[in-house]
Parts: structure tokens; C-alpha cells; sequence
């Protein structure tokens, strides 16, 4: 088994495990999605005109939430070390554990996503349009988020510094994420280019936000 | 004395010592000269007087993001030429490059109101300057919350370096975009669009705030400087009473 | 000088901007008073800095 599949199943199996906080994400989602009419109202017009709005900002909020984790359990117990001293290069660690991070916190949020749409009346097609800008965005949020989750572990301090970090790094994950969901439910703007910025923003921090994760434990922890 | 001297701490705050008064002199002379021509500038066809808050507004901006490239540059001293002076530089530009992001934000919405309508609006040029604001505030927490100063400052450069990204982001948004905001008329090829008589006022303005930048710059690294000293003297104190 | 109609918004802006300088210029005069301060203190109490102590 190489080291790549071993430390990946490592991640889901921990994170799969009761007390490994993979379903929270999930439920925090539906959680925030039904608070939101209690706050706006029951008017059903408005609940769908920003419905995907609300989707997209529980999404991001369910994402931060749980990139405390990612490091901060292997920080404690030292395996962090262990991995910044082991066989792969850190970034590919890092971004191993990101991998596994999305399959269990991200996925789930996408996968309910159309139910939770459902609720704030947006019409069942327009849902399965939702969940595949989520898809294809969930991932940047992991991804950026890995940076401020780096920074946040290294100064020891978790919570709000890393909400505060992360948050304006995701503003364009946002924008075009909700830009394309708008485009595909409401219209007339066309869907393809929102929706590739944000592809071509999830790829590039797929690449950037391990290097830049890296750098930040190495310095941070020496 | 060669520049590389300047990364002893002791000698540069002997060259901040001796050069700090001349900049705040030629800073107040500057500021006298650009004042005077902002008060003698004519009034735009368009917008009447409020033109005159370009002269504080557009000069914050350049100067909000020249402190966060300075800091980017710092990022690179600290993590990976390992210049003694870098995290310094960094940490005490943070501030005063999140003061002037600040300025231009207030300002720009001040003239907003009476020339767009509002005081606020979404569009690209306005976000990613508040978006550089709440950067700044982050790096502003790492360097401020963090037990060990170097730890901090390295993390900092770090968050200094990825968010870099967001500065060619504000320069180009008004052409990416086409929204409110007015396009570049200074800084663009052809040559600037603006009437002298408001171009140089602009410029001299800008000038006296970057001096005021750079003083301020160098004051707040001098700060730093002594705070680290004080820091390790009571390191050295509460060693020799432990002893 | 006649400001126009819109007097009161140039007025705030320049205000705010005075405000923030004068903040900034504050905070560094006084930082550098409360250091030189302290070192003071501390010289005064017999620490001595590590480059000093080598001598």
C-alpha cells in the first residue's frame, strides 16, 4: 500500500468514526439552512430567489467549521511531526489529508445540498444545478482553508483566527459559485464561464493551498 | 557604509536616527505644497468640488496597496533569505498600510454619496479593497495574538505572500470588470486622462503621503526594534532571578 | 473657498483622514516614548543585553 492511499484511508477512517466530526459538517448545514427562515420569514418567494445564496454561505460556514480539525487532533498527539518527517513530501501529506478532509466533510454537504434546496422552495432541477456548483467549489474552500488551518496550528489558536484568515481568501470561490448557480437557476447570463473560473479555482488551490500550507508548518513549527 | 550593514539592528537604528527628521520635514513640506494645490484646483464639470476628495482618496489607495507588496517583500526577506530586519519590516508596515486601506475605503465611500448616490456598492474595484482590509486584519491577528514573536511574524509572511494575489486583482478589476467604479485614468498606457492642474496636485499628494509612509515606516521598525530588546532584557531578567 | 453643495462630504473626508494620520502618528510617538521608558527602567535596575554582557 503506498503511503498516498495509506495516510488517505488513515484521515476517512478517523474521521469517519464517531466523535471524528465528518457527519457534523452536514448537520451544521442543515442546522444554519433551517434557522434561515426563522430570520428572513416564511415567505416562500424570497426563500427561493436566495436560496442558493443561503446554500452556498452554510456551505462555507460548515467548511470553516471543520478545517479546525484537520490538523489540530495530529498536532496534539505529535503525528503531525511524524508526517512532516515521514516518506512524502509535506505538501502531498497535506494535501492527502485535504483529499480526505472534502470525501468526508465536503461530499456530504453537497450530497444533501437538493434536500436542504428543497426546503428553501427551490425547484428540484435548479437543486441538481446547485449541488454541481457546490461540487465543484467545495473543494477551493477545502483547499484555501488548508492555509488558514496551517497558519492556525503553528500559533496554536484555532476558532476565530482562522475564520478571520480564511474568510476574504474565499471571497472569489464565493462569487463565482453563487454567480454560476444564479446563472443556471434564474438566468439569462450563461452558465460555462462562472462555472470554469470556479473549477479553474478549486484545480489551482489544489495546487497552491498545499505549498502554501507547507510553508506555513514548516515555519511555524521549527 | 555598505547597505547590508543596515541588518545589524543597532546600525540601523543609528541611520533611522539621523535620517527621520529630514523625512518629516521634507513629509510637512510636501503636504504644505500638495494642500495648496489641492485648494487651488479647479472644480470638476462633473462632479463640482468633491473632486477634491480624489486628492486624499486616490493616494490612500496606492498607498494601501504599496504596504501590502512591502510586506510581500518583507514575507521573502523573512522566509527565505532569512534578513534579520525582514519580520520587522513586515510587522511594522502592517498597521499603517491597513490605515491608509481604511482611508481610502472611508473617503472613496464619502464621495460616493454625492456623486454615484450611495455610499456603498458591491461592485469588483470596492470588494477587493475591503477584501485587502480583511486581509490586513488577518495578518494584523497573526502578528499581534502570537505568543512568540518570530512564529507570528513567520506565519504572517506567509499569509502576506498568498494574499498578494488579491493586488493585481484591485488594479485590474475595473478593466475585468466593467461596474461603477471609474476606470484607470492615471496609471495607463497613453498616458494619464486627467487635467494637469488636478494631475499635479494628485501627484504631490501622493508623494507626501508615501514620505509619510516611509517615516512612519521606519518610526514603527524602530519601535519593534526597542520592543524586542525590552522583550529579551526581561528573558535575561527573569533568567537571573530564577538563577 | 466655496465647496459647493457638497461641502459637508469633503469636509468628512478630510476630517477622517486627519483623524487616522494623527492616530497613526500617535501611536508611533507614544510606542516610542513607552520603549525608551522601559529600557530605561530597565538599565536603571542593572540588566544589561546579552551584547553588552559579553564585553
Amino acid at each position: 500500500m503506498t503511503p498516498f492511499r495509506a495516510l488517505l484511508l488513515r484521515d476517512m477512517r478517523l474521521a469517519l468514526r464517531v466523535g471524528g466530526g465528518a457527519l457534523m459538517g452536514a448537520l451544521f448545514f442543515l442546522i444554519v439552512v433551517t434557522m434561515t427562515p426563522f430570520a428572513i420569514g416564511p415567505d416562500l418567494a424570497l426563500l427561493a430567489r436566495i436560496g442558493p445564496a443561503i446554500l452556498w454561505l452554510g456551505a462555507l460556514l460548515a467548511s470553516l467549521l471543520a478545517l479546525d480539525r484537520l490538523f489540530a487532533t495530529d498536532h496534539e498527539d505529535g503525528s503531525l511531526d511524524l508526517l512532516m518527517m515521514g516518506p512524502l513530501p509535506l505538501e502531498l501529506s497535506i494535501a492527502t489529508k485535504a483529499i480526505a478532509h472534502w470525501l468526508t466533510t465536503g461530499l456530504p454537504l453537497v450530497v444533501i445540498a437538493p434536500l436542504l434546496g428543497l426546503m428553501l422552495n427551490v425547484e428540484l432541477r435548479n437543486t441538481g444545478w446547485l449541488a454541481l456548483t457546490l461540487l465543484a467549489g467545495t473543494p477551493a474552500l477545502t483547499f484555501i482553508g488548508l492555509i488558514g488551518a496551517a497558519l492556525a496550528v503553528a500559533l496554536r489558536r484555532g476558532g476565530l483566527l482562522l475564520a478571520v484568515l480564511v474568510l476574504p481568501l474565499t471571497v472569489p470561490v464565493l462569487i463565482f459559485g453563487i454567480a454560476a448557480a444564479n446563472a443556471a437557476i434564474i438566468g439569462p447570463t450563461p452558465f460555462g464561464p462562472p462555472f470554469t473560473i470556479l473549477c479553474a479555482l478549486s484545480l489551482a488551490s489544489l495546487v497552491l493551498g498545499p505549498i502554501a500550507a507547507a510553508a506555513a508548518l514548516r515555519h511555524g513549527l521549527e | 557604509m555598505p547597505v547590508i550593514d543596515l541588518a545589524n539592528p543597532t546600525r540601523f537604528l543609528a541611520v533611522v536616527n539621523r535620517v527621520l527628521p529630514w523625512l518629516i520635514a521634507a513629509t510637512i513640506v510636501l503636504f504644505a505644497v500638495g494642500l495648496f494645490g489641492a485648494m487651488k484646483a479647479p472644480d470638476d464639470y462633473q462632479q463640482g468640488a468633491t473632486v477634491k476628495i480624489m486628492f486624499l482618496h486616490v493616494p490612500a489607495a496606492w498607498l494601501g496597496m504599496f504596504g501590502w507588496a512591502l510586506m510581500s517583500i518583507a514575507a521573502l526577506g523573512t522566509l527565505v533569505w532569512r534578513h534579520p530586519l525582514a519580520d520587522v519590516a513586515g510587522k511594522a508596515a502592517a498597521p499603517i498600510g491597513a490605515a491608509f486601506t481604511f482611508i481610502c475605503l472611508v473617503t472613496g465611500s464619502l464621495w460616493g454619496r454625492p456623486t454615484w448616490g450611495t455610499y456603498w456598492v458591491w461592485d469588483a474595484r470596492l470588494t477587493s479593497m475591503l477584501v485587502l482590509l480583511l486581509l490586513y486584519f488577518g495578518v494584523l491577528a497573526l502578528y499581534w495574538t502570537a505568543e512568540e514573536p518570530g512564529r507570528g511574524a513567520r506565519a504572517a509572511a506567509v499569509l502576506s505572500l498568498v494574499g498578494a494575489v488579491n493586488l493585481p486583482v484591485i488594479k485590474f478589476s475595473v478593466d475585468w470588470w466593467n461596474t461603477l467604479h471609474q476606470p484607470a485614468s492615471v496609471f495607463r498606457m497613453g498616458g494619464s486622462t486627467i487635467d494637469p492642474a488636478i494631475l499635479t496636485p494628485l501627484l504631490i499628494m501622493a508623494l507626501a503621503f508615501t514620505f509619510l509612509f516611509v517615516a512612519l515606516h521606519l518610526a514603527a521598525m524602530r519601535n519593534e526594534i526597542l520592543r524586542r530588546r525590552v522583550r529579551n532584557m526581561r528573558l535575561i531578567q527573569a533568567q537571573e532571578l530564577h538563577a | 473657498m466655496n465647496l459647493g453643495p457638497h461641502a459637508d462630504f469633503i469636509v468628512a473626508a478630510y476630517a477622517v483622514t486627519l483623524f487616522v494620520v494623527a492616530a497613526l502618528i500617535g501611536w508611533v510617538v507614544l510606542d516610542y516614548f513607552a520603549q525608551c521608558r522601559i529600557l530605561g527602567d530597565l538599565e536603571d535596575r542593572g540588566v544589561a543585553r546579552r551584547s553588552q554582557r559579553k564585553s
